[in-house]
């Protein structure tokens, strides 16, 4: 009994007014799409970094002046050295060829070098790539030693876009996020003026205030709960037509977006908007009926 | 059964308590009138009794049970041991009389089988067996102020507030009711009856508190309106 008279409430609430639960509803979507866009975003950045940067080279670029003492002494000093998990050692010929592969479109920038013009080089791989700046100060100023470049910094400015790109989303979320809010607080500030004849004979009659305020925060979060099945279809779509259509080209870059982080978002949006919704709810109401 | 001891309530902004060091106790079965002119502090003894509002000082006892300790969240059972009629009825115009009346029942968690048996009952005993599904609109206001003791009885309080229960009807009307309440009464339920209606005190010739600036100026067993 109780649980039909509350749903056919919340059903009645949500009808009656329902330009409100349309807007909720549509700044609900907007607000969770941007959220779960960020969080993949977050996903994505986290396991590119994680691929990228356990490959991360480091290369040792000698002077082409360098003697072939430095270079022994050199090889013995990084063999040796506990951070290093693995090192190659490129002549001049092998540093050529791999230059020659690399600029293979360039015809006439490869006629004008010559191997001997090529620097050879130590290509390191690091155990923990985060070592990479001791590393680079460790061996930059030896005897012999040209420049130490690591990949880590390029990527670093990649990340450092994806970063702002991902802040972007998140603050559009939260900024959606504080209308969808309002917008709940009101509508459920309209719903329960426009019953506050029951409202007040309840209280009168000493009906408890879970039972007076769940058609109320139950409106909110089944509007909450739409939304959020809206937002999720929005990434399903999203995923569907710009990051395996258009935008297809970047997954090269980004690496795939897998359906199962997709579906991940399906609960993690559900638990958001229910919650977010219904506590809204919840305390509008308190305070209204408080009055 | 209503017990106010050195009861004082002071509004936020107020220049002088509503209710001045007020002591006043009523036994169960009792039907008392709260008497004297607007302002006087009659209608915050209804709030205080359904805990509306708390003391500013001093304790109100319901039920042997000190309401101004009471925690916020017993407050709705505590309430459901308490009747209320107003002035204005307060009934939902979208229902009919039996509804008006199982709403009562259904909110605090009764199911419709108990309606079913227990609301033509009350409605009966107010007068208005078959009338049950006229709507408030359809029925004159004496009809309404019936189905809204109806609604306060039907949950068979120990006490039943009353705040100028007759104070938008004709004389007659207003006789019919106060013998509803009458009738109610001699079931064993405390009525506490807020009014300015001379006529009716004078009628029916019982206890008479009378209340002036916040203060009890005259509290007598059999008495008259003044």
């Amino acid at each position: 009994m109780r649980a039909k008279y509350v749903l056919s409430e919340v059903m009645v609430g949500l009808w009656r007014n329902v330009t409100m639960t349309v807007a909720m509803i549509i700044t609900m979507a907007v607000s969770l799409t941007m959220l779960g866009a960020s969080v993949v975003m977050y996903h994505q950045v986290d396991l590119m970094k994680k691929a990228f940067l356990s490959n991360v080279q480091v290369s040792i670029f000698l002077k082409t002046t360098v003697t072939p003492d430095q270079t022994q002494l050199l090889s013995t000093k990084i063999k040796g050295d506990s951070r290093i998990s693995s090192v190659q050692f490129l002549d001049q010929t092998a540093s050529y060829n791999q230059f020659k592969q690399q600029m293979a479109g360039d015809p006439q920038l490869l006629q004008s070098i010559t191997p001997d013009q090529v620097p050879q080089s130590f290509r390191l791989k690091l155990k923990d790539p985060s070592e990479v700046s001791d590393i680079k100060a460790g061996y930059n100023d030896l005897p012999g030693v040209d420049q130490v470049i690591d990949q880590g910094s390029v990527l670093k400015r990649v990340f450092a876009v994806l970063g702002a790109l991902q802040g972007l989303a998140l603050t559009l979320a939260i900024a959606q996020g504080i209308a969808a809010l309002l917008l709940v607080a009101n509508t459920i500030q309209v719903a329960a003026y426009s019953k506050r004849r029951e409202v007040a004979v309840m209280k009168l009659v000493g009906a408890s205030n879970w039972f007076i305020q769940s058609p109320f925060v139950l409106e909110a979060m089944f509007a909450g709960v739409i939304g959020a099945l809206i937002a999720y279809g929005g990434l399903v779509a999203a995923k569907f037509f710009l990051i395996d259509g258009s935008l297809k080209a970047l997954q090269s870059l980004l690496g795939p977006v897998h359906w199962t982080t997709i579906n991940l978002m399906l609960p993690l949006l559900l638990v958001v908007a229910a919650l977010v919704s219904g506590i809204t709810g919840w305390f509008t109401l308190r305070v209204y009926i408080k009055k | 059964m209503i017990q106010l001891e050195s009861v004082t309530k002071t509004y936020p902004k107020a220049a002088r308590p509503s209710l001045d060091n007020v002591s006043v106790g009523i036994d169960k079965g009792d039907f008392v009138f709260f008497i004297g002119p607007s302002g006087a502090g009659k209608s915050t003894i209804v709030k205080l009794l359904l805990h509306e509002v708390a003391p500013t000082r001093g304790r109100v006892i319901v039920n042997d049970k000190d309401v101004s300790t009471l925690r916020s969240w017993r407050i709705p059972h505590f309430r459901r041991t308490i009747g209320c009629v107003f002035q204005d009825f307060r009934l939902l115009p979208t229902r009919t009389a039996y509804e008006n009346v199982a709403f009562a029942l259904e909110v605090i968690g009764k199911t419709q089988a108990v309606a079913r048996r227990v609301v033509p009952e009350v409605l009966e005993l107010v007068g208005l067996g078959g009338k049950e599904h006229r709507y408030p609109h359809e029925l004159s206001g004496g009809e309404q102020q019936r189905v809204a003791v109806a609604r306060a009885f039907v949950n068979r309080p120990l006490i039943l507030l009353a705040d100028e229960p007759t104070g938008n009807l004709d004389p007659d009307t207003s006789i019919e009711i106060m013998r509803l309440l009458d009738r109610i009464n001699r079931t064993g339920t405390t009525i506490v009856m807020v009014t300015h209606d001379s006529n009716i005190v004078n009628q029916m010739r019982r206890r008479v508190v009378e209340i002036e600036g916040g203060k009890i100026v005259r509290d007598q067993p059999r008495g008259v309106y003044g």
